[in-house]
């Protein structure tokens, strides 16, 4: 592998990128240290950690499904043993007097995930592709059912709770406010994002990008695909593991939904609509899903299904993601053609919005009408009130989404034009895309 | 003993039958367009839904025969103005696609009919004891649930092994480029494939919906049974598929009606034995660990025979 990274040419006049790199993560430790001056409110401190912990896990996760193409459905298995590992831990340390204080317990809930995964790993790494994913969800249900019968060690459904303040102190820090909790995960949210960070740019980091895209011809060069895998599944159990813990010193317990199904369901949507092709997307997709569940739910009662369906539209529309999208971008930068571009889109974002406005209205008024359909008929849905009995909200309804379908079909034949164009000269002038 | 080994074998072939009527759309589609469709049992959920509203609306008979149509059409839609395009983009995409489809079904049920059990019931026609075995009378309706699921089982295997259509649909499983040079559409015979499929898991739901629970969780739980299922039948097989529904609805009921467990075997542990984990391991009964079985011969065939029972390439 050695050899491999020497003959690049990549090793020399790497002062640029290196000189980048220092000021990117040195920025990012200077926000987290400067957060709590910012943010002086305990609130907010509580969402950093709900963040720092989903950023941690979507990280962990996109090294299966982004670095290596492994899209797996059960991905909480880890992080939930390793929220239980550090609460067993933070309940057995002050027990034995161990001098073990809380800043090491994430390391402890990462090594229950990365051993979790070295048995696991083997059999479900060894096919790519459905397979993987159908042996992933197996193990999943296999691990929720054995987490409701062995009570002993987790708790059955009411979980295990926990005390962080109990383990000795670090340097005078008992973790009680929330401040000092707050600086522990940024500390190990800024550790393992640049670990994670690290990794992709290892040869096996590189490697697994090739095992992604051709299977084949990494074991012509004489890699063993599934090695590969096995060793990415290790570390994305590693790093879920960190987050579990991360999550259970933030809330004093873990419990059997931590394992389950819409966890992993939510790392998936997570890093997927925040983009698996570059390192930032699972990070900023991260922050949008916490941000998203935190607050829709204040305007509407069925968010779930408005983020469902964003999915479904990501998956369908913009397979790269935010970040990916905002990528893409840089094309008709390089070409000039970027004003030109988002001209198109603000043309077009005027009917699809009307078409938004007139299916969110028709799905409220559904709603209304079946599942509270006894009381008021004003009902007000994103800080915008209406009276769902009246047959005008339908056909206003009706209208907003057949006009915005037909106008937003023309304008957005214009964002195509656009980027055609774009394209055209970026090929003429032999711009990389 | 002989009455609970009667009725449970019964009961499970019964449940088999069910799972096999998802499983084969499920198995059909996978080795047919390499998509995993996450949402098949949400799509059996809608056709158990839309049974009610339909047999409430109209009567059972109709939603027997209007539900599995409505619910294939829009699977039929799926395909073709979905999933052909995100073909292009991979497995990867497709099986995300049909997760978040999965997942959309599911909130839509919610807010439609709520997330508690609706009082879904069989045909009043259909409510009589059919026959007794020793103290316990078998209701008809399961009767008619069993005759149902054979003959569909053999109309598949008809269609499939002796019609022209069925043909196309063999050969399209493994070599669609050369169909399509024989002058055969085959994105046709996708669509019309997933349309069945799909309509065969809502036909499943109809019927089943009044025995099992209506409710709108009904999915969640399923789609990974399904999933060991064509596994271990061994993917793309429907033999296999027919033989895994069998034995996993065999096992499971037969699981459930057992309560044995190691401390009932070899009596309570000994008060000084070591008590952490050991005795959760020591005194949980076959019941509990029955929803586990399913996964275990999963992990199992995986590792013992990667092609599973009758699959005839490795998974």
């Amino acid at each position: 592998m050695t050899e491999l990274l020497s003959s690049a040419p990549i090793s020399r006049a790497v002062h640029g990128p290196r000189l980048r790199f220092y000021a990117v993560w040195g920025g990012v430790a200077v926000l987290l240290v400067a957060f709590p001056s910012i943010f002086t409110s305990a609130s907010s401190l509580t969402t950093f950690s709900l963040v720092g912990t989903a950023i941690v896990f979507s990280l962990s996760y996109n090294i299966l499904l982004g670095q290596t193409g492994l899209l797996s459905f059960g991905h909480a298995v880890y992080y939930g043993i390793g929220a239980f590992f550090a609460v067993h831990s933070m309940n057995l340390i002050p027990q034995y007097g161990l001098p073990i204080s809380l800043p090491f317990v994430p390391l402890i809930g990462g090594v229950a995930g990365l051993l979790l995964a070295v048995v696991t790993g083997w059999i479900s790494t060894r096919r790519a592709g459905t397979v993987f994913s159908m042996i992933s969800l197996g193990i999943a249900e296999l691990a929720v059912a054995l987490a409701l019968i062995l009570t002993d060690f987790f708790g059955g459904e009411d979980g295990i709770s926990t005390n962080r303040t109990k383990l000795p102190a670090w340097f005078g820090w008992h973790f009680g406010p929330q401040l000092q909790v707050y600086y522990l995960v940024a500390f190990w949210v800024f550790v393992s994002a640049l670990a994670m960070y690290a990794l992709t740019r290892t040869p096996l980091g590189k490697i697994c990008n090739a095992v992604r895209d051709n299977p084949e011809r990494v074991q012509f060069v004489g890699y063993d695909p599934h090695v590969v895998r096995y060793l990415a599944f290790c570390f994305a159990g590693l790093f879920a593991g960190i987050a579990g813990a991360l999550a259970a010193i933030s809330f004093e317990s873990a419990n059997f939904t931590d394992l389950g199904w819409v966890k992993s369901g939510a790392v998936i949507f997570s890093t997927y609509i925040g983009g698996t092709g570059i390192f930032v997307g699972p990070i900023v997709g991260a922050i949008f899903f916490v941000y998203l569940s935190l607050s829709l739910s204040d305007y509407t009662s069925v968010w779930q299904l408005y983020f469902g369906l964003l999915f479904i539209l990501i998956v369908k529309y913009a397979p790269g993601g935010i970040g990916g999208t905002l990528l893409m971008h840089r094309l008709p930068l390089r070409v000039g053609r970027l004003g030109v571009v988002l001209k198109t889109y603000a043309i077009a974002a005027v009917p699809t919005l009307l078409l938004v406005a007139g299916f969110v209205l028709a799905v409220e008024t559904l709603v209304h009408h079946t599942v509270n359909a006894n009381e008021d008929p004003q009902i007000k849905a994103f800080g915008v009130s209406f009276d769902a009995s009246s047959p005008m909200t339908w056909i206003t309804a009706l209208m907003l989404m057949l006009f915005g379908y037909i106008l937003g079909r023309l304008t957005w034949r214009g964002v195509t034009r656009a980027w055609d164009e774009a394209r055209t000269i970026a090929s003429e002038r032999g711009v990389p895309s | 003993m002989l009455e609970l080994v009667i009725i449970s074998a019964l009961n499970g072939i019964l449940y088999g039958l069910l799972l096999f009527l998802m499983a084969s759309g499920l198995t059909v589609v996978f080795s047919m367009l390499g998509v995993l469709n996450f949402a098949h049992a949400g799509f059996y959920m809608l056709g158990a839904f839309f049974g009610f509203q339909i047999s409430k609306w109209f009567g059972f008979w109709w939603a027997l025969l209007l539900a599995p149509v409505v619910v294939g059409l829009i699977g039929a839609a799926v395909e073709r103005f979905a999933l052909r395009d995100i073909h292009r983009s991979g497995h990867v995409a497709e099986l995300l696609f049909t997760f978040g489809l999965a997942y959309v079904i599911e909130e839509v049920v919610q807010i439609i009919w709520g997330k508690d059990p609706v009082d879904y019931r069989g045909p009043s026609s259909l409510d009589f004891p059919a026959f007794s075995i020793f103290s316990t009378n078998y209701p008809s309706y399961k009767v008619f649930m069993f005759a149902i699921s054979v003959a569909i089982f053999v109309a598949l295997l008809i269609v499939i092994k002796r019609s022209r259509i069925g043909l196309v649909v063999q050969a399209s499983l493994t070599h669609p480029q050369m169909v399509a040079h024989l002058g055969h559409n085959v994105g046709l015979v996708f669509t019309l494939v997933f349309g069945v499929g799909i309509g065969l898991a809502a036909l499943a739901g109809v019927i089943a919906g009044p025995i099992l629970q209506t409710q709108s969780n009904m999915a969640a739980s399923l789609i990974a049974l399904l999933f060991a299922i064509v596994v271990v039948g061994g993917l793309g097989s429907l033999a296999g598929a027919f033989v895994a529904s069998l034995l996993i609805g065999l096992i499971q009921t037969f699981a459930v009606s057992l309560d044995g467990s190691l401390a009932s075997l070899f009596g309570p542990l000994s008060p000084n034995a070591p008590q952490f984990l050991i005795r959760n391991i020591w005194t949980v009964t076959i019941a509990q660990v029955a929803p586990i079985i399913p996964y275990a011969l999963l992990i199992l065939v995986l590792i013992l025979r990667p092609m599973g029972l009758f699959g005839t390439r490795e998974t």
